[in-house]
Formats: structure tokens, C-alpha cells, sequence
């Protein structure tokens, strides 16, 4: 929709610039989607536009996979069928997740020529799958603020509530790094929506440490991401198993009854069940031997299908 | 760097916050639709450098130095190049497959699908969630985009044979270009071009001076208006005029339009200094701009006086409570007993139902409840007023019902109905919430008051939270059956919110307490309905008018109680329903007088689903058990519907038919197109009676000026009533231009046949362009006319099955079968009518599963965006099998009946049917999500372990 109370569109990437009532626009499809008063009391006056700013959507390095906040989520949707995911494909089986977190989105892929994975971040609804991406992958945030400061945050911990993040006011988000120690972990994904293909009323992404923990990431069933580390028993070899009751007191530990989100989406009850039964059917996928089809999947988009991404997962019910 | 559309430069920069949708529509790219607004829906596709984006949500400056396609401009692109007749191959198909209904969000998907590869086009329902169509329920599209049927042969019976529509026993054969023929619709050209001009598709040039209008609403559910400053305001830029109730006319009247304005209480101002609702209007702000218009609204300060608010009809009827209307007398604005906040109320008793529950072998009892549904028409409210040179009030809507809002806005304004004239352009959807003055009154208001165009067009949040919705229910019902499997007793406790006003909310309670209580033979039957305000959104009219809600309970119920006497369900609803000549009774002890079965096919139409269940059955159980697992269960569920084929009290129709200059017919009607496909239907059934084709019979429609009266299409009357005044006028006609030819052939009038284009004289063909020359020198007008006036009255019929497969686990649900049979006696258009069918089927699902319009404690809806009111997409909605009853029927035209409304009224009852066939569990309110599935079962000691 048209923001009729913006005055100015400034190309700037410097948070010095930043003042009261100006917005970052990086691809812009959740300010024109919401609008001019739907980001705080007073309107806004400015949009500071990172259009220009030449920053590299993907760099891939031995360290990992750097993303630019301005990725967009097409360019991250064509990351594992490029050169670079062939590539990669073998030494890091969690690019896997890359698609099944683009197709989360409720979306259409029009819309992901414009929108970018900083956006999904900083929006930070709780179905936002670039948050269940990155912080399943341990990514780390890169934050400019003003006058050349710069800090870094773990995605896990970017977003702190319902449409709220730690991001002081101008503070800008720079990038997000992905280290290769998580994209070398083997991954399963869990969703269950309340429609086809839906908008996401719960998101568990779950991977192997290299020392057998099992790292689980909860999203959209939560009103910010939630991560379980479960160390591998001791006295047993990677891989093996955490146990089903040691999964569910993790989470009864980890998720108290009020942080379950409550919208139209989902019931919190509902949201609530269904994070211990994705949990643990991605604990028991991930205890099995790598290559096991898994014995349970619920929901959507998983397991991922190599040959032509775009076909239908066998849920979707047409 | 300038903004490269369609292969030329634009000739102007867009603002700093404008979105690229507006800018493009404001460079004349009018097929560039807004639907929300938001990125949600897709009507607004374009590329940009080839690359298909929601303009809506692209920041019009980031288009800079880029080149824009829009619809307009495909065919000429260079993907386009190999289309021709000046189409790209895609807009080529959805000519072909009929694509479309209204045709809103058509250039939209166009543009979207004209971009997929082979792999795309193969998952459909993935790549097509970005594109929201509301009236086809997608399978006309899937066929469009792929430019082949894509259900199986099992999906749809052979157009000529058994089931079809048409050619079935006492059934006339399809005519090419007439009767039971797939005609296309004549706008399919303009509507897959982007040319097709819907309300606010008007050129700047044509509206000189335009000024645009937008509404103050109110923060508070209920308050009285203490002042309103409106000084900063009128200092912006921009700001011509705010108005207020101080400039409002005193005069009562209600947003409902209906053929006797005395059906609806006058409880509404087009300003009122009290307002009811979170959202009703309390100033205009007029501008030059929007955007001036908006910053004025900001600028108004009001003072308020918070009175209480009521927020359920349960609540809003207990002593004490405040009386929202109670302002107003009770004769004089027609509504029952405004102190208890009673709109209306009704209490009837057939037989003896006591006694019958005392004799009952076994009863059920239920609280059944319904939700608030948006008709989430793609194209929201709008409209345009000015004042022309002669001074007459012109309006240009987008409404089902021209001509009524022309006789509302005479008896608000005090003007005589022929200084006003209404016309809509194409419609985009409607489903009821256009039968509803709710832009008109205020921008008439605006430009009588400045003597300038004004413009207004709601965005989809005010769709949300200030249009109307359909009525929620509370039923609480208790019904009795014998062992043997007789229906004894139907006792029904019917409590419907109005919301703030009572639109539409009196006829809602009769008529969902008529039809499907009058479909079952029930000796005992009781009825005591209340239909009450609250401080709510208003309520209005939506598709079935009353009979979705009643019949969710009713076929609900009826399920239960032949599971409870342990009898096949569609076996009881046989031995009960009403059988041709049977009394249709349900509040009255007498039949209504002019109600007949001008035709019956209710019981094909059960054996219809009851076969195709089993095929689908067999189906299954031939291919293996596919890949549910075992925390999958299964079941089948059915229900049934009656509705009178024309609303009751009158429903007028006048159509006008004449042969043009070149030897083709010209019929002017009033009934509106909004996607129903009257106007094919209009076509064919003229063409029938010319023997000629649809192709030669032009339609204009939805234009005060044209013809004398129509009553809207509501109530399914666009074929029925409107059809039967255009059949008429076409009937007309045809005699005179025989008897014409005869006269200057010299030859008896018996011996002249009209074909296609001429007459034939005993022998001799007189080409009618001829024949217009000649009646035109001897000052002979060659013209028919039409009239109907909706009585006497048929009844149609729907029945739905499905089969189900629940996940208990989950509470996922996946319809493994869908079959609908509908006996709309003989099908005009079979293609047409299928489509309406399958779109009511879509529109239902979303009804029954997702869709509910949320209203916190403080009365403010809080599912105000596409976002949160999920209605169904392309992966949502199962592919139908549709089937028609062999019917002729002896009132409707050409033996034709009504089949717009009825489809969505037996859908959300059997798939609750088939959920509880599957799991032992009634879900007795809607929608049946996915996550209150889970907890039933879960409650009810269902779920597989973990």
C-alpha cells in the first residue's frame, strides 16, 4: 500500500543517519505491506534505503556461509541447486533446510524476489522461517549502529518476543554467518500449519553437533525461538540417541505454558502438543542411521526431495 | 531515470512511499487490480525486468530505470510474441478454459502463470498460493494454466450423458451457441486483457476534479459524539471539505437494499452522532489526494462520551443491558423491541413437540454455533459520485443492486429517482456483501454538497472491520427420530447477532429457519428465534442468506439421530425429506402460496453422491492405501439442501431487446454481473428464442438509465427472475420480427422462421440488417420487453458428500472425495454452472475450516488483514465432482433454476458428518480447524501415543 506519510527515500547504509520516524527499507514487503503507522506510535516520515548498498547476498568461505541482511529469499532459495550448494552438498547436508524454510514462508515466491532474509529477521513474527533457519544453524547477527559500532548477536537470541528483537532504534542488521560447523550437521524439519501449505503454527528444526548433541530449535509454536542442547549420553557414541523422556523434561524445562504463541494460527494447547510430537519424531529420525527413512513424519515439506524441489510433498493433500 | 512500462516511458516519477501499484494505475494500467493491498492476494502481479512481483508491496522507486509489464503489455512482451490473435498463449488458455468468474484477480494470475516453466506449472497448488481467487475454487484455473482438464474422467460425467445438466431424460439437448451449450462469456476477451473496467477503472479525464474521501472511524464500540474539531483539518493542503452528522440528513434507513425497504429496520444515519461499533463512521475527510484526505482524518479531534457496550446477544438480551437502539420508536423503525435490543423475533409451533420427545426411541441434543464470515469479495467497496451537467446525481458502485441504491439514496437525499442515476461497471465479486449501501450514501453526501466527482474505495482492513459479515448462530436444538427410522421432532432455539444494525438481520432469521426446517416431512417442529444487536460489526446478507447456519445444525443433527437409531444416514434423510407434492412446512401451518415444485430432483441428487461415494470407495480400494499411515482414520459424511428459487414478496425484473443496425440483438437488463455468468446466461437464453447464438446478442446491464426496474441480484435471481424478463422480451420479439418480415413478404406469419441472422420467409432469406432498414423507413420499432415479478416460486436442490481422512495425531484433515449433486433443472450453461458449484464448494470449505472473523472484549475485530483471515487457496481446496439432477422445471426459464447461493449450504454439515463418521466426534462449532480437531480428539480420548 502506499506509505503517504513518507517524505523522503535517502540511499544510506550508515546508521549515523539514522533519526526518529525513519524505517530501513530493504526489500520492503513488510513496510508497504503493514504500512506507514504499523512500526510504533508516530508515523513514518523517512525510508533509509539499502538498495544500493553492493553488499554480496551470499559469501561462502570455509568459516561458512555469510548472508547479507539483503539476501534476498529468492537468491537464498537458489543457494543449494547453484554451484556453490553442488559444491557443498556433501560436507554440508543443512542445506537441506534451505528450502523447505523458503517454501515455510505463507508467501507466494513472487514476493521473495523482493524480500530478504534481514527483513524476516527484524519483523520477528514467530513464523518467520529465516529466524527457525538461522538459529538452528547457530547463525550469528551482525548489528551497525551509529557512529562505526558494531556487534554481534546469536540469531537464537535476535528475537525476543512477538514482533520484537533486541535491535536498539537505527540500529541496523548487516549480515548473518552461518558457521560450517553447523551446516555440517545432519538436520531434520518438522512443520505442521493449519492449512495447505500454510502459514507455519509450528516449526522444529533439529541437528546432530559433531559430538552427538542433539541441538533443537523451536519456532512459530513459541513467541520467540527456543533451543534445546541435549548432550549425547555419556558413555555412548556419537550419535546415539537422547532419550524420549530426557526430550520431554528438556522441553517441559525449556517452554513454560506462556511463552506458547496464541493467535489465530493455532491454539497454544494445540502448539504446545504438537512441539513434543515433532520433537520427538526428529529425535527419533536424527538417532537413526543416517539415510533411515524416518518412521513418522508429520506436516509438510519434509523430507526434502533432490530430484525437482518443486514438487508437491507427498502431505499436501491435492 | 525514469519508469519504463508496457515498452514506453512513464511520463511522471512516483512519491517517495507510493508502491508501484498505485503508480502504474495512476500512468492508466488500470488491470493492475488491488485486492488487499498488502501482498497477499496477487491481483496486483506485474513483472519487473521479466521477474513477476506483488506491485502492491514494491516501492515504486525501486521500479526506476527498470522496465514494468503489466497485462496490458503481455501480449506484446517478447515472452508473449508467439500468442495470436494479440494474446500471450496464457491469456489464449484462460479464454479457452474459462478461467475465471468475475475476473478480479484473473490478470493477476495471468501474469503469474505466464512465467512458469513445466516444473511449475506441476505443483500448481505451491506456486499458486500467491494468487487468491474467491470465486472459482481454482479448478477452472488449474485447467487454464495447464491448457488441459486436469481432474481425472472420473471427476466429471460426459457433457451430454447422465448427471450432466442437460440432454437427460425430459431434458432438451445442448444447442450450439444457445440452450445447455458451454458458451463463453462474452467479457472473456476484456477480463483476460486487463481491459475489463471494474468501479474504479475510469480514467482521469473522464472525472475532472476528482477528490477523494476517507472515513474517520471509531475507536470506541459504543460512545456518543460530544464535538468534532475539524480546524486542522481544513488547514492541510489538499482538504476541501469534513463532514460530520451535523451535515448528515436525519432521515433513517438501513445499509440492507432489499425489493421493500420496509424489510429491514431504519436504524442507521449516513452520520450519526452515536455510534454502535469499533470501526462505524464518524467524519469524512474529502481531498484531493488520498493521501491529504488521510492526514485530514488524522487531524480531527473528537471528544467522545464511552457509553457501555454489549458484545454477545446473550449478553446484549439480559435485563438492564444497554439498549443500543433504544433511541429509536419501535413501529416507526420497524425493529421488535429496541429496549431488549430484539431486531426481530419469531415463535412457532407445529404439532406437538413435547408429546413427540416424550415418545421418542431416541433424541439428540446439541448448542450448535456459527462464526462470522467475511464474503472477501476481491474487489472491496467503492465508489464514485458526481454531479453531472444537467445536475443529476451520478453514482458509479460496486453493487449487486443499482437500482435499489438508486431508490435508497432518493429517499435519503429527498431526491426524486430521476435525478439520480446508478451504474456499476464490471463487479469483482459480491456473495451478499453487495447488496448493501455502504459507500454510496456517503460520497452522494460529499459531491452534492462540493458539486464535485468524489471517490471512495475501502481498503481490506475496512473490509474487516467496517463492511458486514455473515451472521453467527447459536442453535440450540433438540430433534427426536423413531427406531424405525421416522423423524418425530425438530425443536430449534435460534439466536443470530445482528451486530450494531439490523441489515438484512429480520430476513436472515426467517429465511435460515424456512427451507431447512421445510425440506423434512416432521410432524412436530418448533421454532422460537431471536435475531439481536450487539456492539459488533454488522452482520448482513451473505451467500444463503441465513440457511448455512441452520443447515450445519439441522444435517448435523440429522447425522447424529440416524447413527443413534443405527441407520445409514443418507437411508433416513430418504425417509424423511419431502417428496414432490409434499407440504414444504417449517414455521407456518400452510404451505407459502406461490412456493411449488415446478420441478423435484432431491432424491437423484442423493443417489447421484450416494454412488459416487461408493466409486470413490472402490476407487481407493483398488489403488492400496496410499501413504496414510496409522494414525490416519476415515469416514464419510453427507448432507442435503433446500432453497426457494426467488426470494419471497416480490422480485421484479425488466429487460428491453432490439435489433441493431447490422442484423445482431441488443438486450438491456438490469440484474448485475459480478461473476454469476448471468450475462452468458442472459445471452443464450435470448439467442434460444431468436434462433440465433449467444454471439450475436449483445448485453448491457447494471444501469439505472436502461430499463425501468430491477430488484438486484440476490437471491439467486439473476437467471430466474432476470433471465425470465430477458426470455420474455426475447420471446417478444421474435413474433414481431416475423410478423414484420411477414408483412413486407407478403406472406402469413406462420411461414416465417427466424435463423441465425435473417428471417426465412417461406423460402425466401431476408437478412434482419435488412429487415432493420426496412422496419426502420416504415417507422416500425423492431424492440421487445420483458417483466417479471419473482412469483410463483420453485425450489432447488444440493446434496453434498465427502469422504475424509483425519490424522488423530495432528488433527490434520485430508478430503480424500468431494462430490456434490445439484438439481438446478435444465443447466443453461453447464461449464458455467459447474463453476458456480465448485466455487461455492471452495467459498464453503473455507467456512468450514479456516475462516472466522475475530472480534476481542472490546468489540475491535482483531483478523483485519488476508494474513489472518485465511480464506482457501489454490493447495486448500480438493477437486469436486459435480453432478446434475435430469429436471425440467415447469417455472424457471427454458426449465432452468437457481444455483448461485445454494451450492455453500449442505458443505460445512457433511464434512462435520464425515469428521464424526471418522472419529466417534460431532464438532458442533465452526470452523473446524486443524488445532481444535486435535483437542477434541485429545479430550475425547482419541490421539494415537506419541
Amino acid at each position: 500500500m502506499d506509505m503517504n506519510t513518507i517524505e523522503a527515500v535517502v540511499r544510506t547504509a550508515d546508521p549515523s543517519d539514522w533519526r526518529a520516524g525513519d524505517a530501513w527499507l530493504a526489500g520492503g514487503t513488510v513496510l508497504f505491506s503493514y504500512g506507514s503507522f504499523a512500526f510504533g506510535a508516530e508515523p513514518l516520515r523517512r525510508l533509509l534505503d539499502l538498495g544500493s548498498t553492493g553488499w554480496p547476498a551470499i559469501t561462502v568461505s570455509e568459516a561458512g556461509i555469510e548472508l547479507a541482511a539483503t539476501c534476498t529469499v529468492a537468491e537464498l532459495y537458489a543457494l543449494p541447486a547453484g554451484d556453490t550448494g553442488r559444491t557443498h552438498a556433501a560436507a554440508w547436508p543443512a542445506l537441506e533446510l534451505i528450502r523447505p524454510c523458503c517454501d515455510s514462508f505463507v508467501a507466494s515466491f513472487k514476493v521473495w524476489n523482493m524480500s530478504t532474509v534481514g527483513g524476516n529477521l527484524c519483523t520477528s513474527l514467530p513464523a518467520g522461517p529465516m529466524i527457525s533457519l538461522c538459529a538452528a544453524l547457530d547463525g550469528v547477527a551482525a548489528v551497525l549502529g551509529p557512529g562505526g559500532a558494531r556487534r554481534t548477536v546469536p540469531v537464537a537470541q535476535f528475537v525476543t518476543g512477538n514482533g520484537r528483537n533486541c535491535l536498539a532504534p537505527g540500529e541496523l542488521l548487516r549480515s548473518i554467518h552461518l558457521p560450517a560447523s553447523a551446516l555440517a550437521s545432519r538436520v531434520a524439519f518438522r512443520r505442521l500449519s493449519l492449512s495447505n501449505l500454510g502459514r507455519s503454527g509450528v516449526l522444529l528444526i533439529g541437528r546432530l553437533d559433531a559430538g552427538g548433541g542433539l541441538v533443537l530449535t523451536v519456532t512459530a509454536a513459541t513467541q520467540r525461538p527456543v533451543q534445546l542442547r541435549l548432550a549425547a549420553p555419556t558413555g555412548t557414541s556419537a550419535g546415539a540417541a537422547t532419550s524420549p523422556a530426557a526430550l520431554a523434561e528438556a522441553l517441559d524445562a525449556a517452554i513454560p505454558d506462556g511463552l506458547y504463541h496464541d493467535d489465530i494460527h493455532g491454539l497454544p494447547d494445540w502448539r504446545k502438543d504438537m512441539t513434543y510430537r515433532l520433537a520427538e519424531e526428529i529425535r527419533a529420525e536424527l538417532a537413526a542411521p543416517a539415510g533411515t527413512r524416518p518412521a513418522r513424519v508429520s506436516g509438510d515439506l519434509w523430507p526434502p526431495r533432490r530430484a525437482s524441489p518443486q514438487d508437491p510433498a507427498p502431505q499436501d493433500g491435492d | 531515470m525514469s519508469i519504463e512500462i508496457n515498452g514506453a516511458p512513464a511520463q511522471a516519477g512516483p512519491r517517495p512511499g507510493q508502491c508501484l501499484r498505485t503508480f502504474l494505475r495512476e500512468q492508466g494500467n488500470f488491470g493492475v487490480k488491488k485486492g488487499c493491498d498488502g501482498g497477499d492476494c496477487g491481483a496486483c502481479t506485474v513483472h519487473v525486468d521479466g521477474t513477476p512481483v506483488h506491485s502492491c508491496i514494491y516501492p515504486a522507486v525501486r521500479a526506476e530505470g527498470r522496465s514494468v509489464t503489466t497485462i496490458e503489455g503481455l501480449a506484446g512482451s517478447e515472452a508473449g510474441a508467439e500468442g495470436g490473435a494479440g494474446l500471450h498463449p496464457m491469456q489464449q488458455q484462460f479464454m479457452e478454459r474459462q478461467g475465471f468468474q468475475c475476473g478480479f484477480c484473473t490478470a493477476g494470475i495471468v501474469m503469474t502463470a505466464a512465467t512458469f516453466d513445466e516444473d511449475q506449472k506441476a505443483n500448481l497448488p505451491r506456486n499458486l498460493k500467491g494468487n487468491l481467487c474467491r470465486c472459482t475454487g481454482y479448478r477452472a484455473i488449474a485447467d487454464a494454466v495447464c491448457g488441459e482438464a486436469t481432474h481425472g474422467e472420473s471427476s466429471h460425467p460426459d457433457p451430454a450423458g447422465t448427471g450432466s445438466g442437460i440432454a437427460g431424460k425430459g431434458q432438451p439437448g445442448p444447442r450450439p451457441g444457445q440452450l445447455g451449450d458451454d458458451v463463453p462469456a462474452p467479457a472473456s476477451q476484456a477480463i483476460v486483457t486487463g481491459a475489463a473496467r471494474y468501479t474504479l477503472d475510469v480514467p482521469a479525464l473522464e472525472l475532472p476534479g476528482l477528490l477523494h474521501l476517507k472515513l474517520l472511524r471509531s475507536p470506541h464500540a459504543h460512545a456518543r459524539v460530544l464535538s468534532i474539531d475539524s480546524a486542522d483539518a481544513l488547514r492541510i493542503p489538499g482538504v476541501e471539505a469534513v463532514f460530520t452528522h451535523e451535515d448528515s440528513p436525519a432521515q433513517l434507513f438501513s445499509t440492507a437494499q432489499h425489493e421493500l425497504y420496509t424489510d429491514d429496520p431504519d436504524d442507521t444515519r449516513v452520520l450519526d452522532d452515536v455510534v454502535r461499533f469499533v470501526g462505524q463512521r464518524i467524519a469524512a475527510v474529502v481531498a484531493d489526494t488520498v493521501a491529504a484526505a488521510e492526514a485530514g482524518v488524522r487531524a480531527l479531534k473528537v471528544q467522545y462520551q464511552v457509553l457501555d457496550a454489549v458484545f454477545t446477544p446473550q449478553d446484549a438480551m439480559r435485563p438492564g443491558a444497554p439498549a443500543i437502539h433504544g433511541d429509536k420508536d419501535a413501529r416507526t423503525a420497524r425493529i421488535g423491541r429496541p429496549e431488549r435490543n430484539v431486531v426481530a423475533e419469531l415463535h412457532s409451533e407445529l404439532g406437538d413437540v413435547a408429546a413427540a420427545f416424550a415418545a421418542a426411541d431416541f433424541i439428540h441434543e446439541q448448542t450448535y454455533r456459527t462464526q462470522r464470515v467475511a464474503h472477501t469479495a476481491l474487489e472491496t467497496h467503492a465508489a464514485i459520485a458526481a454531479i453531472d451537467d444537467d445536475g443529476r446525481l451520478q453514482v458509479r458502485t460496486s453493487s449487486q443492486v443499482p437500482f435499489l441504491v438508486r431508490r435508497t439514496l432518493g429517499r435519503v437525499f429527498g431526491l426524486p429517482v430521476d435525478r439520480i442515476r446508478v451504474v456499476t461497471g464490471r463487479v469483482g465479486g459480491g456473495f451478499g456483501g453487495k447488496q448493501e449501501v455502504l459507500t454510496e450514501d456517503i460520497v452522494a453526501l460529499a459531491a452534492l454538497k462540493l458539486r464535485r466527482p468524489v471517490q471512495l474505495e475501502f481498503t481490506r482492513t475496512e473490509q474487516f472491520t467496517a463492511a458486514t459479515t455473515r451472521h453467527p448462530f447459536t442453535i440450540r436444538l433438540k430433534a427426536a427420530a423413531s427406531s424405525e427410522g421416522q423423524l418425530t421432532a425438530l425443536q430449534l432455539e435460534v439466536l443470530t447477532n445482528a451486530g450494531a444494525y439490523g441489515n438484512h438481520s429480520v430476513g436472515v432469521m426467517f429465511h435460515g429457519c424456512g427451507e431447512s426446517l421445510g425440506v423434512y416431512n416432521c410432524a412436530n417442529k418448533k421454532v422460537d428465534a431471536h435475531a439481536v444487536y450487539t456492539n459488533t460489526v454488522p452482520s448482513g446478507a451473505f451467500r444463503g442468506y441465513g440457511l448455512s447456519q441452520m443447515i450445519f445444525a439441522i444435517e448435523s443433527a440429522i447425522d447424529e439421530l440416524a447413527t443413534g437409531i443405527g441407520m445409514d444416514p443418507m437411508e433416513f434423510r430418504r425417509r424423511n425429506m419431502v417428496r414432490e407434492g409434499d407440504d414444504m412446512l417449517s414455521t407456518r401451518p400452510d404451505p407459502q402460496e406461490d412456493v411449488f415444485y415446478g420441478s423435484y430432483g432431491l432424491d437423484q441428487c442423493t443417489q447421484l453422491v450416494q454412488d459416487a461415494l461408493a466409486r470413490g470407495r472402490e476407487r481407493d480400494r483398488d489403488a492400496g492405501p496410499g501413504d496414510l499411515g496409522p494414525d490416519w482414520v476415515t469416514g464419510e459424511g453427507s448432507a442435503l439442501s433446500m432453497i426457494d428459487t426467488v426470494p419471497p414478496r416480490g422480485h421484479f425484473a425488466h429487460s428491453r431487446i432490439r435489433v441493431l443496425p447490422d442484423g445482431s440483438y441488443q438486450v438491456d437488463v438490469g440484474t448485475a454481473e459480478f461473476g454469476n455468468g448471468t450475462t452468458t446466461v442472459h445471452a443464450q437464453l435470448a439467442a434460444t428464442a431468436l434462433s440465433t447464438t449467444a454471439g450475436r446478442i449483445t448485453v448491457r446491464q447494471s444501469d439505472t438509465d436502461l430499463v425501468d426496474h430491477d430488484s438486484g441480484a440476490f437471491g439467486s435471481a439473476g437467471t430466474v427472475v432476470a433471465g425470465k424478463a430477458t426470455l420474455a422480451a426475447a420471446e417478444e420479439l421474435a413474433v414481431r420480427i416475423r410478423a414484420f418480415a411477414a408483412g413486407i413478404r407478403q406472406v402469413q406469419a406462420s411461414g416465417c422462421v427466424l435463423e441465425d441472422d435473417a428471417v426465412s420467409c417461406e423460402g425466401t432469406r431476408v437478412p434482419l440488417a435488412e429487415l432493420y432498414d426496412a422496419a426502420a423507413a416504415a417507422g416500425v420499432d423492431l424492440s421487445g420487453e420483458g417483466h417479471w415479478g419473482g412469483t410463483p416460486r420453485s425450489v432447488a436442490f444440493n446434496v453434498h458428500g465427502f469422504r475424509v481422512a483425519v490424522n488423530t495425531g495432528t488433527g490434520e484433515l485430508r478430503i480424500l472425495q468431494s462430490v456434490q449433486a445439484a438439481d438446478a433443472g435444465v443447466v443453461v450453461n453447464p461449464r458455467q454452472c459447474r463453476g458456480q458449484i465448485e466455487g461455492g464448494i471452495a467459498q464453503a470449505l473455507g467456512a468450514a475450516l479456516y475462516e472466522e472473523v475475530r472480534v476481542d472484549d472490546a468489540g475491535r475485530v482483531n483478523t483485519d488483514i488476508l494474513r489472518q483471515y485465511h480464506i482457501p487457496t489454490f493447495a486448500d481446496v480438493p477437486r469436486s465432482e459435480v453432478y446434475f439432477a435430469d429436471t425440467s422445471d415447469k417455472l424457471g426459464p427454458l426449465g432452468a433454476k437457481s444455483m448461485s447461493e445454494s451450492p455453500f449450504n449442505p458443505v460445512a454439515p457433511a464434512l462435520a458428518n464425515a469428521i464424526r463418521n471418522a472419529t466417534g466426534v460431532r464438532f458442533a462449532e465452526l470452523p473446524i480447524a486443524r488445532d481444535r480437531i486435535y483437542l477434541a480428539l485429545k479430550e475425547a480420548g482419541q490421539p494415537a501415543s506419541p
